[in-house]
């Protein structure tokens, strides 16, 4: 079956890209492609090879190691010794707020906790491109939202390019400053939507009037593909 | 309810042992027909010298054995798991090993090796070995997808997706595969004591059971009986405890 065609998408560097579109689109399978996961049957993808972090749907954590071994894992992978590794991974723990359960297990933390420990290990190799699989989906509107911006935030700090898989509008104008809309069957890219600078930088974006603006283009734009 | 868990087993132990009691006097049942819990205890109290000397043979035997099965077992499943091509020409004679009765196979492997102490652990090994294997192998095949992908976008090799993706899967099959082992390895090893009848000073729990039978000592019979119980169920409940404490702190099976 064939999952996408015809599929030209340029991402440029730092960038954060919001990818989407109904499910069954092939937005995942994109990802998979770009993460060198699953070869394409045609056509090119150019990416940075190794340098890229992953953040599945589930937070897809060893449940027989705690949170720190979890997010030193990609290093101890690369060859780095485990003191280091495991230095590294305590300081992006911090980072992502989970500083005092470096030692819990999996089990041991809730769906939204798991999720940044799930963060932190894609971020711990400071990999150049974040490829993100509908993460929050699976989680409470408010801890999607408090998740929401503390993605920005980190993507601010460490100013790598983001290319985040969501099927929710309002998901995708909220963290995107470009938003790619799929179609399904063969996947495509249908429409291409930007928004500005001036708007995302407004205090209270979420409950703006440019957010609700662009919300409903975006909108438009899925139900037309 | 924790309080139940044990008071309820044993009230119903009890009973039991109770009504057997009342049966066999309110019936005048004699004791070479069948013997009360009483004098079982008390036979068992009077014979343990020789009867612990018997188990000790026993439980060495079974120990023996039951590790060589898990280190075999467990060999054996990561080989299979490191090459689909070993695995598909050997797992059928795996199950043939494990689907021959041993009571059948014992005699010959008791004729073949000259020591019957390893002839004994041989046969025990048959029947350990397999619930091991099988558990270990689809333990190490269960791996999570997606940790799968994980491993490979980190260009992990072979070594390390065994030793820090299938192996830590793999645990607790193979741990409740050794808990089915433990107990059958004692089964196996007295089984092949059984066929190979050995006497004299070295000889296990088995033939103690068919001396006893010979001689007509049926309490004495029971009361071998009984000990191989009890080492049953210790033989579990230890191999319980191990998986417990390496399980317990993120297994979703003890929670």
């Amino acid at each position: 079956m064939q999952a996408l065609a015809g599929l030209d998408l340029d991402i440029a560097e730092g960038e954060f890209l919001a990818v989407l579109g109904p499910s069954g689109c092939g937005k995942s399978t994109m990802l998979r492609l770009i993460a060198g996961l699953e070869a394409p049957d045609a056509g090119t993808i150019t990416a940075p090879g190794r340098d890229i972090g992953f953040v599945f749907q589930e937070p897809t954590l060893m449940p027989w190691a705690g949170a720190l071994r979890n997010v030193a894992l990609p290093l101890e992978l690369a060859g780095m010794p485990r003191r280091q590794a495991e230095a590294r991974a305590a300081q992006m723990l911090e980072r992502v707020g989970l500083g005092d359960f470096a030692a819990a297990y999996p089990r041991a933390l809730s769906g939204g906790m798991r999720m940044r420990v799930s963060i932190a290990r894609a971020l711990v190799t400071r990999p150049r491109l974040l490829l993100m699989d509908e993460p929050f989906a699976a989680l409470d509107e408010i801890t999607r939202f408090r998740l929401n911006n503390d993605l920005l935030a980190l993507w601010r700090e460490l100013r790598c390019t983001v290319v985040f898989v969501t099927h929710s509008v309002f998901e995708s104008v909220y963290l995107a400053e470009r938003i790619a809309v799929m179609s399904a069957r063969p996947g495509r890219v249908v429409a291409q939507h930007l928004v500005p600078a001036a708007d995302r930088a407004e205090p209270e974006f979420r409950t703006s009037a440019a957010y609700a603006a662009h919300c409903r283009a975006v909108s438009h734009a899925l139900e037309a593909a | 309810m924790r309080h139940l868990k044990y008071l309820l087993p044993a009230l119903v132990g009890l009973a039991f042992l109770g009504g057997w009691e009342w049966i066999v006097r309110a019936n005048a049942i004699p004791p070479y027909i069948l013997p009360g819990p009483v004098l079982v205890a008390r036979t068992l109290a009077r014979d343990w010298n020789s009867l612990s000397v018997s188990l000790l043979v026993t439980l060495q035997i079974t120990f023996a054995a039951l590790v060589v099965a898990a280190a075999l077992g467990l060999l054996l499943a990561v080989l299979f798991s490191q090459s689909r091509l070993l695995e598909l020409s050997l797992f059928p004679y795996a199950v043939v090993l494990q689907v021959t009765p041993i009571v059948a196979v014992a005699p010959l492997i008791i004729i073949w090796v000259e020591d019957v102490r390893v002839a004994l652990l041989i046969c025990a090994w048959i029947v350990a070995f397999f619930p091991i294997l099988s558990n270990t192998t689809l333990g190490l095949n269960s791996t999570d997808r997606n940790l799968e992908d994980l491993f490979r976008l980190y260009g992990a090799t072979r070594w390390q997706k065994l030793w820090r993706l299938r192996l830590p899967t793999a645990l607790p099959y193979f741990l409740a595969g050794l808990r089915i082992s433990g107990g059958l390895s004692l089964i196996g090893a007295i089984a092949a004591e059984f066929v190979a009848g050995t006497g004299g000073a070295a000889s296990g729990l088995a033939y103690r059971i068919m001396e006893a039978g010979f001689q007509l000592q049926i309490p004495r019979m029971f009361a071998a009986l009984a000990l191989i119980c009890f080492t049953g169920i210790l033989i579990y409940l230890a191999l319980s405890l191990v998986s417990h404490l390496m399980l317990r702190r993120w297994h979703e099976s003890e929670r």
